[in-house]
C-alpha cells in the first residue's frame, strides 16, 4: 500500500489554476522528486499536503488516512513533516531550541507538569534534550547548538530545517528545494545527506528541486509538473529522454 | 537543569516576601504603597509579557482583565467575607480564595478575547482587546451591585508586603517555568513564525488562547490584589491609559524578557513619583513641573527614543537564568 496518494488534487487562486487533477503516490521507503519550470505548482503540491492550503477538490491521503482539509498540525501529528523553500528558523531561538521546539507535539504531559515540575518533567526534558543532541551530533551541528539558528551559514541553516523536521520523528519528509542557494561542492553533500537521512529514519522523501544534477542524483522516480498538470511520471533515465519533458523545461538546454 | 533549582527559588521567594512583610509597620505609609504598587505593576507587566513579549499576541486589554478580577474578588470578600467567622484565619482563607476565583474569572474573560485572536493579528487583534476592556468597564459602569459609577468601596484591607510579593513570586515563576520547557516552547515558535510552528505539530490555535488565559488569571490575580490594597476600586482605575501603561512596562522592559520587564515596572511605577518632586521647583516652566500629571507624554517620548535606539528594549535579551543547553 502505498505511504501518500493524491488523488485529482486541484487547487486554484481566483482564476489561476495553480494545481489541476493532479494525481500521484508514493511508496514506503521511496525518494520521489517533484519537478518542473518555475509557477508549475510544485510548493502548491506541498502545501496542500502539509495542509497549508486545503485541495479545492479531490483527495489527500496519508496512511490511508484521508487528510485534506486537516490542520497542518494535525497532519504533522500524522507523520508528514516538511523544510520550507525560503527557510522559516524559528528566528529568535538557538539552534538546540529550534530543534526542542519541533518535539512539542510528542510530549505526554500537559501545562501543569511544565509549571509543577515533578519527576516525570525531568525524565521527559531529559530524554527530550538527549534526543535533540543525538540528532544535531548526527547532521554536525553539535557544536553550533547554542547560536541563534539564523546565525549559522545557510547550508547549515537547510540542514537545521531538515533536523527540525526530524525531530518530529515522520514517516514522509517534505524537502522544498533543499539545493537552492548551495554552491557544487555544498550540493554533493546535500544528496549524500538526502540519502543517508532516507536510509537511517526510513523515511519516505519528496523532493521539490530545480537542480537537475541533484534531482537526477538521487531520485528513484521524478513526477514532472507543467502549469498544475502532471506531465510526465517515471525513473530518471526516462524522464531524461521524455519529449514532453525536454520541451517543457529542458528544452532549450538542447538535451 | 544545572543553575539553581527554580522551585527552591520560589520558596525562597516566598519566605523573602514574608520576613519582609515584619518590617512594613516601621516603612513610610508612602513608600509602602509605592512598593505594594511596583509589585502589582510586575504581575500585570509579567503576565503581559506572555502575551506580547513570548506569544507575539498584541493585547491591549490587559486592565480589562485586571478590572475583572478586582470586582469580583472584592464582590466575594464583600459577600462572603464573614462566611467563615470573623476570625483572622477566616477572613485571610476567604481573601485567597477571592484572588484565586478573581483570577479564575479573569482567565475565562481571557477565553473569551483569545477566540477571536484565532482569526486577527497585528492592529485587528489590539482593537479587539482594546474593545473587550472597554467593555468590561462598560459592563461595571452600569452594574448595580457593583456600584456601577461610584465606585466598589468598603473593601477590607489584606493585601501587605507579603501577599504582593507572593502574587509577583508566582507570576514569575509560573511564566518562566512555562516558557523555558518544551511545553512552552510552543509560545515561542508561534511568535517566531506561526507557519513553521504548525508545520512542526504545533496547535497554534491553542498556544494563543493559552496565552490569554495564563495572561488574564494573572492580571486577574493583580486586580485582587489592587483591590484589596486600595479598598475602594472605579471603573476609570481600569480604563484605555492602565492597559497602555502597562504596555510600555513591556516594550521598555524588551519584549519577552522577563527580567527587563520586571525592571521597566519598578522604574516605571517610581517614575511618576520622582517626577511629583519637580513640581516642587518654581523656576521650572509650567510644563515640566506638571510632568507627574502629564506622564503620558514623557511615556510617549520615551517610547519613541527607545523604538529608534534600542527596538529590544531598555534591558533587551535579559532574562533570569538564561538557558544554555
Amino acid at each position: 500500500m502505498s505511504l501518500l496518494e493524491i488523488q485529482n488534487a486541484s487547487m486554484q487562486f481566483g482564476g489561476l489554476k495553480c494545481v489541476s487533477d493532479l494525481s500521484f503516490d508514493l511508496a514506503e521507503n521511496e525518494l520521489v522528486g517533484l519537478i518542473g519550470p518555475n509557477g508549475a505548482g510544485k510548493t502548491t503540491v506541498f502545501n496542500m499536503v502539509t495542509g497549508v492550503y486545503p485541495p479545492a477538490s479531490g483527495r489527500v491521503a496519508f496512511d490511508g488516512v484521508n487528510v485534506s482539509g486537516q490542520r497542518p498540525y494535525r497532519i504533522t501529528g500524522r507523520g508528514i513533516a516538511r523544510t520550507f523553500q525560503n527557510i522559516r528558523l524559528f528566528g529568535s531561538l538557538s539552534v538546540f531550541d529550534n530543534v526542542r521546539t519541533a518535539c512539542n507535539m510528542h510530549l505526554r504531559h500537559g501545562i501543569s507538569h511544565a509549571i509543577f515540575r515533578g519527576r516525570g518533567y525531568h525524565d521527559e526534558e531529559r530524554q527530550i534534550r538527549a534526543h535533540v543532541l543525538e540528532l544535531l551530533g548526527i547532521f554536525g551541528l553539535l557544536e553550533h547548538r547554542n547560536r541563534p539558528g539564523k546565525s549559522l551559514p545557510y547550508g547549515d541553516q537547510r540542514r537545521l530545517e531538515i533536523v527540525r523536521a526530524l525531530a518530529t520523528k515522520p514517516k514522509l519528509l517534505l524537502l522544498d528545494e533543499p539545493a537552492a542557494g548551495m554552491n557544487p561542492s555544498e550540493k554533493v553533500n546535500l544528496m549524500n545527506l538526502i540519502r543517508f537521512t532516507k536510509d537511517k529514519f526510513g523515511l519516505s522523501i519528496l523532493l521539490v528541486e530545480h537542480d537537475m544534477k541533484v534531482v537526477m542524483g538521487i531520485c528513484e522516480r521524478i513526477i514532472v509538473l507543467e502549469y498544475g498538470r502532471k506531465i510526465a511520471e517515471g525513473p530518471p533515465a526516462e524522464i531524461r529522454s521524455n519529449p514532453a519533458v525536454i520541451a517543457a523545461y529542458l528544452g532549450k538546454e538542447g538535451e | 537543569m544545572k543553575s539553581l533549582n527554580p522551585k527552591l527559588l520560589l520558596v525562597l521567594a516566598l519566605v523573602l516576601a514574608a520576613v519582609a512583610n515584619c518590617f512594613s509597620p516601621s516603612l513610610n505609609p508612602y513608600y509602602y504603597d509605592i512598593l505594594i504598587t511596583i509589585g502589582i505593576n510586575i504581575v500585570l507587566a509579567v503576565s503581559l509579557n506572555l502575551v506580547i513579549g513570548y506569544t507575539g499576541q498584541f493585547s491591549l486589554g490587559h486592565a480589562g482583565f485586571m478590572a475583572v478580577g478586582a470586582y469580583f474578588s472584592a464582590w466575594v470578600t464583600l459577600n462572603f467575607g464573614f462566611v467563615l467567622g470573623a476570625t483572622t484565619p477566616a477572613t485571610v482563607a476567604v481573601y485567597v480564595l477571592a484572588l484565586a476565583s478573581g483570577g479564575l474569572v479573569a482567565a475565562a474573560a481571557g477565553l473569551l478575547v483569545g477566540v477571536p485572536s484565532l482569526r486577527l493579528r497585528g492592529d485587528y487583534l489590539a482593537i479587539v482587546t482594546l474593545g473587550f476592556s472597554e467593555i468590561i468597564k462598560g459592563v461595571i459602569q452600569n452594574a448595580e451591585p457593583l456600584g456601577a459609577q461610584r465606585g466598589l468601596g468598603g473593601v477590607v484591607q489584606h493585601t501587605d508586603i507579603f501577599w504582593t510579593f507572593s502574587g509577583v513570586a508566582l507570576a514569575v515563576y509560573g511564566i518562566l517555568a512555562l516558557v523555558h520547557s518544551t511545553y512552552g516552547s510552543g509560545f515561542l515558535a508561534v511568535r517566531d513564525d506561526e507557519i513553521a510552528a504548525e508545520a512542526m505539530g504545533i496547535n497554534t490555535t491553542k498556544y494563543k488562547v493559552l496565552a490569554f488565559v495564563i495572561g488574564a488569571f494573572f492580571a486577574g490575580l493583580a486586580g485582587g490584589l489592587y483591590a484589596h490594597f486600595k479598598q475602594f476600586i472605579h471603573p476609570e482605575g481600569f480604563n484605555f491609559l492602565k492597559s497602555v501603561d502597562i504596555v510600555v512596562m513591556v516594550i521598555l522592559g524588551g519584549m519577552g524578557s522577563t527580567a527587563g520587564v520586571c525592571l521597566a515596572a519598578v522604574i516605571l511605577t517610581i517614575l511618576p513619583e520622582l517626577l511629583r518632586a519637580v513640581s516642587d521647583y518654581p523656576w521650572l516652566p509650567e510644563p515640566v513641573r506638571n510632568l507627574a500629571d502629564n506622564r503620558m507624554i514623557l511615556y510617549s517620548i520615551l517610547l519613541i527614543v527607545l523604538m529608534l535606539n534600542r527596538p529590544q528594549g531598555l534591558f533587551g535579551k535579559l532574562n533570569f537564568g538564561s538557558g544554555k543547553s
